[in-house]
C-alpha cells in the first residue's frame, strides 16, 4: 500500500562530499517488498519548488520502524532537504515501484552489483538481502573522485568492494566497466548513469541483467506518463512501461534505454 | 446541508471537484490512495482512436512554482479505454469526463461517437487545445472558424454533452469561447497549459526531449482566472476552471471568476490527496465566507450588486 506520511528525522548527516543520509521514523517500512524501492519526497511546505523529489530507499529497518535514503544536494530541492534538522518533519509519499528481485539468485551463486555515483545507495539493502540469504556478493562502484566516495566500509563487511574513480584520486582509474570484465559472477544488479546501464547491458546480454532507471517524474505512481521506456522486442514501437510503478528495476532485455 | 452538488449539463454532481484530464490517467493509481467516491467526477486521460505512445523522454520538468509537460497524448487508445479503463471505473458512482483528442477532424469524430456511448461518461472534453503534439490539436484550437466546425461535427455524433476544452495560447479568448458557442458546445472547460520551455543551464539545452511544454500548476492561474472572468461575462455556457488549482481557497477564487466546477491538475503530484481535502474543507470555507451553497459564488467578480444572491458578510 501506498502511503503519505509525515515522517519524523532520526538523523541527517553530510557523510561525503554532497552527499547526505538521511533516516526517518514512517509507519509505512512494513509495506517496503524488496530493496530498490522508492519513496517522492515533497521538499517544500509551499508550491516552490513545487514537485516531489524521487529517491530511493538504501536500507530499512521493519522492528525501528526507520528507513535510510542518502541523496546527493543537486538542485533546488536537495538543497532545501539537506537543511532540515533531526526531530523535524518531512512529508514522504511511498514505498513506491517495484525493487530489485532477491529470489532471482541462489544461495552460493556470485552477484555482482555494481553502481555509479549516486546509483549505489539502494545497492545496500540488497547487499545484505542477499547475504542473509547466502549469495556471494561482490561490488563495484565508480564515483568521480575521491571526495565523493560513501559506504565503501559498510559495503565491505558483505563482500568484496571494488572502487573506481574517474580521475585516480581513489581506488582503481577508470570506469566501473573496466573492472568488471575480470570478474566472474551468475549476475548482475546495476544502479547508476545511463550510460553505464547502456554499456552493462550491452555487454552482458548472455547473463541475467536489472538494471534500476531513472526518469523525471511527476506523479511518481504511475497516472501521468512522465517517465515511459519503451520496451524490449516490440515491433509496434508502441508498448511501454512505467519506470515509477513498473520499475525503477527491469531485467534489461524488458527495456530499450 | 449540502452546500456543494451543482448541476451543470449532463452532470449531476455531488460537489464541484474533479482530477484534470491526464493528471489522473483512468484512476487506478489514485484509487490505491482514497475512494473515488468522493469525486464530483474524474476527467480521464486523453483518448485518441490508435494506441499512442507519446513524446520522447524527459516529458516534464519543473519551472517556478509550476511544471512543463510535453507527454503527447500518449494513451491506450479507443478500444482499450472502451473495453478496459471505463468498465473498471463504473464500479464507481461517480460520472466521468471522457478527454477526446485526435490529430484529424475524423478522429475526434471517431472518438466521440464510440466513447459517447458508454454508459458511465456522462459528458465529454473536446481536447482542442494540446500544445505537445505536432498536428491538429492546437489548429483546432487557435482558429475560431475550425474550433466551431469541429464542434458541430462532434455535437452531431455525440450522445451526451460536450464541454470544449480552450487553449490559453491565443490573443483572444473571448473570440475561441463564441465560436465553439456558436459550434453547439454545451460547456467549456479551461484552461489547458501555456506553451513554455525551460533549459538546462548545465548543458545550454531545453530539458524536455520536445523542447516545448504546457505549463501548469500555481505559477498560471492568474491567467486562468483572468480568462474565465473574460468569457463568463460573454457566453452562457457554464465553464469547469482550472489552472493551478490546489485549496479550497483556490476553488471559491475560480467560482468568483466565473467557473461553476474546477478542475485539479497538477496539484494531485504534489498532495495526492489534493482532491479529497478542498472536498473536504470547501463547507467550512464556504460558511466563513458567508454562502449557503457554492454556486452563489460564480461570478460574483463581475455581476452587479443587484444580481448577487443574498450575502450575510
Ligand atoms: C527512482 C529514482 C530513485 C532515485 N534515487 C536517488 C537516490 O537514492 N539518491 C539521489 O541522490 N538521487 C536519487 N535519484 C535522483 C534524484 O531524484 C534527483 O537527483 C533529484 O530529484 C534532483 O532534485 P533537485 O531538487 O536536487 O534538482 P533540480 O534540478 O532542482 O530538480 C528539478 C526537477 O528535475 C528532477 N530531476 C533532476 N534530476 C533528476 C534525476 N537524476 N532523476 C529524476 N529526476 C530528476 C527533480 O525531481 C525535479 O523535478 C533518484 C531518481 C529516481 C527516478
Ligand atoms: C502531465 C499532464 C498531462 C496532461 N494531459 C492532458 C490531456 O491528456 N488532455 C487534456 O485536455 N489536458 C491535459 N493536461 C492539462 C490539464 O488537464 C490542465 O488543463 C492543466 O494542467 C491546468 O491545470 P493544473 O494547473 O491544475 O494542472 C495535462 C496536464 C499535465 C500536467
Ligand atoms: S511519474 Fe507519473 S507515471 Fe511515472
Amino acid at each position: 500500500m501506498i502511503t503519505k506520511e509525515m515522517c519524523q528525522i532520526v538523523s541527517h548527516k553530510e557523510i561525503a562530499a554532497d552527499i547526505f543520509e538521511l533516516t526517518v521514523k514512517a509507519n509505512f517500512v512494513g509495506q517496503i517488498k524488496a530493496p530498490g524501492q522508492f519513496v517522492h519526497i515533497r521538499v517544500s511546505n509551499g508550491w516552490d519548488p513545487l514537485l516531489r523529489r524521487p529517491i530511493s530507499i538504501s536500507s530499512f529497518d521493519k522492528k525501528k520502524n526507520q528507513f535510510t535514503m542518502i541523496y546527493r544536494k543537486e538542485g533546488k530541492g536537495t538543497q532545501l532537504l539537506s537543511q532540515l534538522d533531526t526531530g523535524e518533519v518531512v512529508d514522504i509519499l511511498g514505498p513506491l515501484g517495484n525493487g530489485f528481485p532477491v529470489g532471482e539468485v541462489d544461495k552460493g551463486q556470485i552477484a555482482l552489483l555494481v553502481g555509479g555515483g549516486i546509483g549505489v545507495p539502494p545497492l545496500y539493502e540488497l547487499s545484505k538481502q542477499l547475504t542473509e540469504k547466502g549469495v556471494i556478493v561482490k561490488h563495484v562502484f565508480g564515483f568521480q573522485s575521491e571526495s565523493d566516495v560513501f559506504y565503501e566500509k559498510e559495503f565491505s563487511n558483505y563482500g568484496e568492494t571494488i572502487v573506481t574513480t574517474v580521475d585516480g584520486s581513489y581506488g582503481v582509474k577508470g570506469l566501473v566497466t573496466d573492472v568488471i570484465k575480470s570478474l566472474s559472477f551468475d549476475c548482475i544488479f546495476t544502479c547508476g548513469p545511463t550510460p553505464m546501464l547502456r554499456a552493462i547491458k550491452q555487454e552482458y546480454s548472455n547473463k541475467k541483467v536489472f538494471l534500476s532507471i531513472e526518469e523525471r517524474m511527476g506523479c511518481g505512481i504511475g497516472a501521468c506518463f512522465a517517465c515511459v521506456c519503451k520496451t524490449g522486442n516490440d515491433p509496434s514501437g508502441n508498448s511501454y512501461k512505467k519506470i515509477c510503478s513498473d520499475g525503477p528495476v527491469f531485467r534489461a532485455e524488458e527495456v530499450l534505454i | 446541508m449540502n452546500r456543494l452538488n451543482v448541476e451543470l449539463p449532463g452532470l449531476k454532481l455531488k460537489n464541484p471537484i474533479m482530477p484534470a484530464s491526464g493528471c489522473f490517467g483512468f484512476g487506478r493509481e489514485y484509487s490505491q490512495l482514497y475512494d473515488l467516491n468522493l469525486l464530483g467526477a474524474i476527467m480521464i486521460k486523453a483518448t485518441t482512436v490508435e494506441t499512442r505512445f507519446g513524446n520522447p523522454t524527459p516529458r516534464v520538468a519543473e519551472t517556478h512554482a509550476g511544471m512543463l509537460n510535453a507527454i503527447g497524448l500518449q494513451n491506450p487508445g479507443l478500444d482499450k479505454v472502451i473495453s478496459e479503463e471505463l468498465p473498471w471505473l463504473s464500479q464507481y458512482n461517480v460520472p466521468i469526463i471522457a478527454n477526446v483528442a485526435g490529430s484529424v477532424e475524423e478522429e475526434y469524430v471517431e472518438v466521440a461517437r464510440e466513447i459517447s456511448k458508454s454508459p458511465n461518461v456522462h459528458a465529454l472534453e473536446l481536447n482542442i487545445s494540446c500544445p505537445n503534439v505536432k498536428t491538429g490539436g492546437i489548429a483546432f484550437g487557435t482558429i475560431p472558424e475550425v474550433a466551431k466546425q469541429l464542434t458541430r461535427k462532434v455535437k452531431e455524433v455525440s450522445e451526451v454533452p460536450v464541454y470544449v476544452k480552450l487553449s490559453p495560447n491565443v490573443t483572444n479568448i473571448v473570440e475561441m469561447a463564441k465560436a465553439v458557442e456558436a459550434g453547439g458546445a454545451d460547456g467549456l472547460s479551461m484552461i489547458n497549459t501555456l506553451v513554455g520551455m525551460k533549459i538546462d543551464i548545465k548543458t545550454g539545452k531545453p530539458i524536455l526531449a520536445n523542447r516545448t511544454g504546457g505549463l501548469s500548476g500555481p505559477a498560471i492561474k492568474p491567467i486562468a482566472i483572468r480568462m474565465i472572468y473574460e468569457v463568463s461575462q460573454v457566453t452562457n455556457l457554464p465553464i469547469i476552471g482550472m489552472g493551478g488549482i490546489q485549496s479550497a481557497e483556490d476553488v471559491i477564487e475560480f467560482f468568483y471568476a466565473g467557473a461553476s466546477a474546477v478542475a485539479v491538475g497538477t496539484a494531485n503530484f504534489v498532495d495526492p490527496f489534493v482532491c479529497p481535502s478542498i472536498i473536504e474543507q470547501l463547507p467550512e470555507l464556504l460558511e466563513k465566507l458567508g454562502f449557503d451553497h457554492i454556486s452563489e459564488c460564480t461570478g460574483r467578480s463581475w455581476k452587479q450588486n443587484g444580481q448577487l444572491a443574498y450575502h450575510r458578510s
